[in-house]
Order: C-alpha cells, then sequence, then structure tokens
C-alpha cells in the first residue's frame, strides 16, 4: 500500500469515527460538523474533476452548487404544499429523486456553461463562469417566487427511504456513503481512458490534438459530470440546513471549493476531503476565538501555496506519480 | 504513376507583407522520405502547421490519402492518419512514455469515452502501445514520466505515438535537432526502415541524414520551392548551391 493510500484510509475512518463517537457521548454538534466537511468534500471534488483532472480553474461552481440546492428546496417546498411544480408534476420529498433532479439540473447548467466558457482559457475561462455564476445568483436573488434575497425554508428535511433522515447521525452516513461512492467514481475516471485524455489535455492540448483527440469535447464532458457531483452536494447542503439562500451561489461558494481542493491537494483522491476537514476545523476552532479567523485562513493558504504545492496531501505523502 | 498520400498544391500564406508560403506545391508518394531542407525562415514551420491544420492558408488544397483535409482542425487530419512529431518535443510530460503511447493507441480505437475501465489494467491498450515501445527501443524506459526521459528518448518517443497512430504518413520536424552523433545514426537507421510502413516528410538540417535518407529533396527559400529532385541533382543544382548549400561547404 502507498503511503498516500494508507492517509486516504485514515482520513475516511476518521470522518466516520468522530460523529459515531461524537454521537456516543451525546454531542451532536460534532455530527453536523462532520456533515458539512462530507458535504464540502463531495462538491470539491465535484470541482477537482475538472479542476484537478482537466486543470479548468471555474471560479463559478457555486452556481452548480446551488443550483443543486434550490433543487432539493424547491422540490421540497412543493412536495410539502402539495402545489404542482411543473407540467402537473408535483414536489417531493424523496432524497433519490431529489439528488437525481438537482445532479442532472447542475449537469445541463454545467453542458450551457462549458460549451461557451471552454472556448476560452487561462483569466478569461476564470472571469466567463464567474461571470455565469454570478447571473445565476442574481437571477434567484431577483426571483421572488421561492424567497428571492431571503432564501427558502425545508420545513422538514428530506426522507431517505428507511432511514430516518431527522436524526444527525443517520444524515450524516447518508452524506458520508454518497462521498465514498463519489471519491469511487472519482477514482473510475480518473484511471479510465476518458481520465487519461482529460488528464493529458491539461498537460499539454496540442498533444492531445495531434493524436487526433479534440481536447474541448473531453473538457466539455468532464465539465458536465464535475457540476453534477457538486450539485449533488448542494441539494445535501440544502437538507442539512434545511435552508437555501443565494448564498449557495455566491463567488465567496465558489472560491471556497478552490481553497478547499488546494489546501488538500489538487487532483488528489482525497484532496477535497483534507481540504474541507482543515477548512472546517480551522473555521470551528478559530472563529470560536476570533472574528478575523479568514485571516488565519489566508496565512495557512498563502504557506501551503508556497511551501506544499501538492496541498496538505502532498506535504504528508509527497508527489503524485502518474503509472 | 503511383497516386501520392500527401498533395499539396499552390500553398498561399500571408502573414501582413510578408508571404510566409508562396506557391507552394509539393507531394509525397508511398514508400519515399521526401527531405524539406531550406535556410531559417525559409517558411518550413509555417508549411508544417498549415499540413497539420493549426496554421489555416489563404489559398491552395492540401490532399491527404485522397481526401481534402485543407479546412479540417488539427485532431480531425490526426484521425486521417497524418502522424507528427514536433521540433520541440511535445508530449504529456507527466505520463509515463507507456502512458503516452497508450493515448494515441485509444485515439485510434476512437474510445475515449470510456469512464470506467482502468486503461493501464486494459490489455487492450497497453499491449499494442509496449508493442510501439519495444519498436522505437523505449521498452525498458516504458514506466518513466516524459520528463525524466533524455533529449533523445522524448524524439524516440514522439516517433512511437505517431506509429501508434497507425499513421499513413509521418511528418517529422527536424528530429535529429539536439541529438548527438550516436543517436543521429541510430534514428537514421530507424527512419530508413519507417518508410516502409508509410511515406515520410522530413524536415531537417542535418545534411548528412537528409543526404543519407532522401529520395527526393525540396529546396525551400523565402517561401517558395526552388528546386525538387533527387540527392544529386539537388547537390548540383546551382541555384540550392548560392541559396542554401553554399554556406555550409
Amino acid at each position: 500500500m502507498s503511503r498516500e493510500t494508507v492517509v486516504n484510509l485514515i482520513l475516511a475512518v476518521l470522518l466516520l469515527a468522530v460523529p459515531l463517537l461524537a454521537n456516543a457521548v451525546g454531542q451532536p454538534f460534532y455530527i453536523t460538523l462532520a456533515t458539512r466537511i462530507a458535504i464540502l468534500a463531495l462538491a470539491a471534488t465535484g470541482l477537482n474533476l475538472a479542476l484537478g483532472l482537466g486543470g479548468l480553474v471555474s471560479f463559478g461552481h457555486a452556481a452548480f452548487f446551488g443550483i443543486g440546492g434550490y433543487a432539493a428546496g424547491i422540490l421540497a417546498t412543493h412536495g410539502f404544499s402539495g402545489d404542482p411544480l411543473i407540467f402537473g408534476l408535483s414536489g417531493t420529498n424523496l432524497m433519490p429523486v431529489i439528488w437525481l433532479v438537482a445532479a442532472v439540473t447542475a449537469g445541463l447548467a454545467g453542458l450551457a456553461i462549458g460549451a461557451i466558457s471552454l472556448r476560452t482559457s487561462g483569466v478569461y475561462f476564470i472571469m466567463i463562469t464567474l461571470a455565469f455564476a454570478q447571473m445565476v445568483y442574481y437571477f434567484a436573488v431577483s426571483w421572488p417566487a421561492y424567497g428571492g434575497e431571503d432564501g427558502l425554508s425545508i420545513l422538514v428535511r428530506n426522507q431517505f427511504p428507511g432511514v430516518n433522515s431527522m436524526r444527525p447521525l443517520s444524515f450524516f452516513l447518508i452524506c458520508y456513503v454518497v462521498l465514498l461512492v463519489s471519491i469511487g467514481l472519482f477514482a473510475l475516471i480518473r484511471a479510465s481512458r476518458f481520465g487519461s485524455a482529460l488528464q493529458a489535455a491539461r498537460q499539454n492540448p496540442v498533444r492531445v490534438a495531434t493524436v487526433g483527440i479534440r481536447p474541448f469535447r473531453i473538457r466539455l464532458t468532464a465539465f458536465a459530470i464535475s457540476a453534477m457531483m457538486t450539485g449533488l452536494a448542494g441539494a445535501l447542503f440544502a437538507d442539512l440546513n434545511r435552508f437555501v439562500s443565494p448564498s449557495m451561489l455566491s463567488w465567496h461558494m465558489s472560491g471556497e471549493l478552490i481553497v478547499l481542493i488546494i489546501l488538500g491537494g489538487t487532483g488528489r483522491l482525497f484532496g477535497p476531503l483534507a481540504g474541507a476537514a482543515l477548512y472546517v476545523i480551522i473555521e470551528y476552532a478559530l472563529g470560536g476565538i476570533t472574528e478575523r479567523w479568514q485571516f488565519f485562513l489566508g496565512l495557512i493558504l498563502l504557506g501551503v501555496v508556497l511551501f506544499a504545492r501538492g496541498g496538505l496531501l502532498g506535504f504528508v505523502t509527497g508527489k503524485a506519480r502518474h503509472g | 504513376m503511383v497516386e501520392p498520400v500527401l498533395e499539396i498544391t499552390n500553398l498561399v500564406k500571408s502573414f501582413g507583407a510578408l508571404r510566409a508560403t508562396d506557391g507552394v506545391t509539393l507531394d509525397l508518394r508511398p514508400g519515399e522520405i521526401h527531405a524539406l531542407i531550406g535556410p531559417n525562415g525559409a517558411g518550413k514551420s509555417t508549411l508544417i502547421h498549415q499540413i497539420c491544420g493549426t496554421v489555416r492558408q489563404d489559398s491552395g488544397t492540401i490532399h491527404f490519402a485522397g481526401q481534402d483535409i485543407g479546412s479540417l482542425g488539427v485532431a480531425e487530419r490526426a484521425q486521417r492518419g497524418l502522424g507528427r512529431t514536433f521540433q520541440v518535443s511535445s508530449l504529456a510530460h507527466e505520463f509515463s512514455a507507456l502512458r503516452n503511447v497508450m493515448l494515441a493507441v485509444q485515439a485510434r480505437q476512437g474510445s475515449s469515452f470510456r469512464f470506467f475501465k482502468p486503461a493501464l489494467l486494459d490489455r487492450s491498450l497497453t499491449d499494442p502501445a509496449m508493442a510501439v515501445l519495444d519498436r522505437v527501443g523505449l521498452a525498458e524506459r516504458a514506466r518513466i514520466p516524459a520528463y525524466e526521459l533524455s533529449h533523445g528518448e522524448r524524439r524516440q518517443l514522439e516517433i512511437a505515438i505517431a506509429l501508434a497512430l497507425g499513421s499513413k504518413a509521418f511528418l517529422l520536424d527536424e528530429p535529429m535537432a539536439g541529438m548527438g552523433p550516436d543517436g543521429s545514426k541510430t534514428l537514421t537507421g530507424f527512419l530508413d526502415r519507417l518508410r516502409q510502413e508509410a511515406p515520410i516528410l522530413l524536415v531537417e538540417h542535418d545534411m548528412d541524414a537528409v543526404f543519407a535518407l532522401a529520395d527526393r529533396i525540396s529546396v525551400l527559400v523565402y517561401g517558395r520551392i526552388i528546386a525538387t529532385g533527387g540527392v544529386e541533382d539537388i547537390r548540383r543544382d546551382p541555384a540550392v548551391r548560392s541559396a542554401y548549400l553554399g554556406d555550409h561547404d
């Protein structure tokens, strides 16, 4: 087993152990904290596909996170009130259905945004993805039907068949399983033919085109899959807070997701989890001491960028190797 | 007469007032090595770019394997069997030699949209890739990342990639550049055999290699072909001597 595999296993076990322990000693707050880590890690795993593997620095992934959140919020609201949504279809409070809708909606948005944004690169790509996300943000702010600026409350957390999702530990376990499945999916994609083409397109797009593969199609597909995962995380985030607001769509959120990946290790399998854990722990530990905890986060980020390019995982396990 | 594999007719490309390619007509026939020589700034690179599709010609046509490819993109031309190497090595530098070649194998199979099967465990990718690496003498270096390979090995790897594509023609842009005398000799021997597989358009500054390998030579000066012919014709051609070879005597 490589050192990275060991570290990954430890991370996965720790993330499971802390809430179990917290549940045993009756400290549900820590379960919520762990759930937050799992959901942010899931969102960042989605972004990691585009950013880490494809080198596509999207500064607009909050759009997909928020779209997933609103999908959950809107479906739940209609499910609760019984008002039909569109085409006479009703809402629902079933998580699997909500997840599907959230992922598909975010994926379609990813296709549309990617189809235009991926014609640019570098700084222009960063800016155009930001612009699209801001468009979605202002749309949500000015859409009174679903709360506008005030956001939308989910009165009762959505249901998962056979599980009492109102129990913090049960909801954590749902998120934990979804995260692990998604990380597994990420690993499969990274090792696949598609993943080869995607990573090669990051390293050298001319090389990819010269063997007869069009980088655009590869990147667009990756961007859409990435959006789906982040959208799914958004749906879970909405259920965690039982609240959706435009802040999920704001550029701060996009930036946060990028920070998580850089903290943890770009392109690493468990980089997003390591980053999310570090981020949430710093937020909790320093947030209790000072309101200006983000200053210290900035310092840490600076340290990582200057001295540990591979992020936390790179620092612990050394340079990544491709077979 | 045998149908040429690659046929360029009256190709013109201007950058502002500069006619980098000025009515170039050139063909590449099955089984031959056609060398393209010329002094620096003669427009060799611009011509290569137009053949590969990275630069679009102003006028003129490019036919390849019986099809007009003049308006196709880089990837489409590669899919039709145009294999090229670069003047400065262009590889997926983090990937091993093997994965670089595997990328060409999967491109040839038209199967880049498979998401779940690990590529490195896929014999239908690794076997052909290893076979090609073996042919260019890189089998033992298969697992080394491209950025750790020596200059000469990278050049071999580029040729391996073009081979793995099953190219119908090779476009080699200064393959000898930066190679030591031994490396040049080995590569010359290799290219000599390679022409059996597919014809080669060879852009090269190393005159020993060109004279040893070429069936025909075209001389490009200021965007125009001033002479095309066999090795001896070109050696004797007074216009070529004054424009180009004279500098080297």
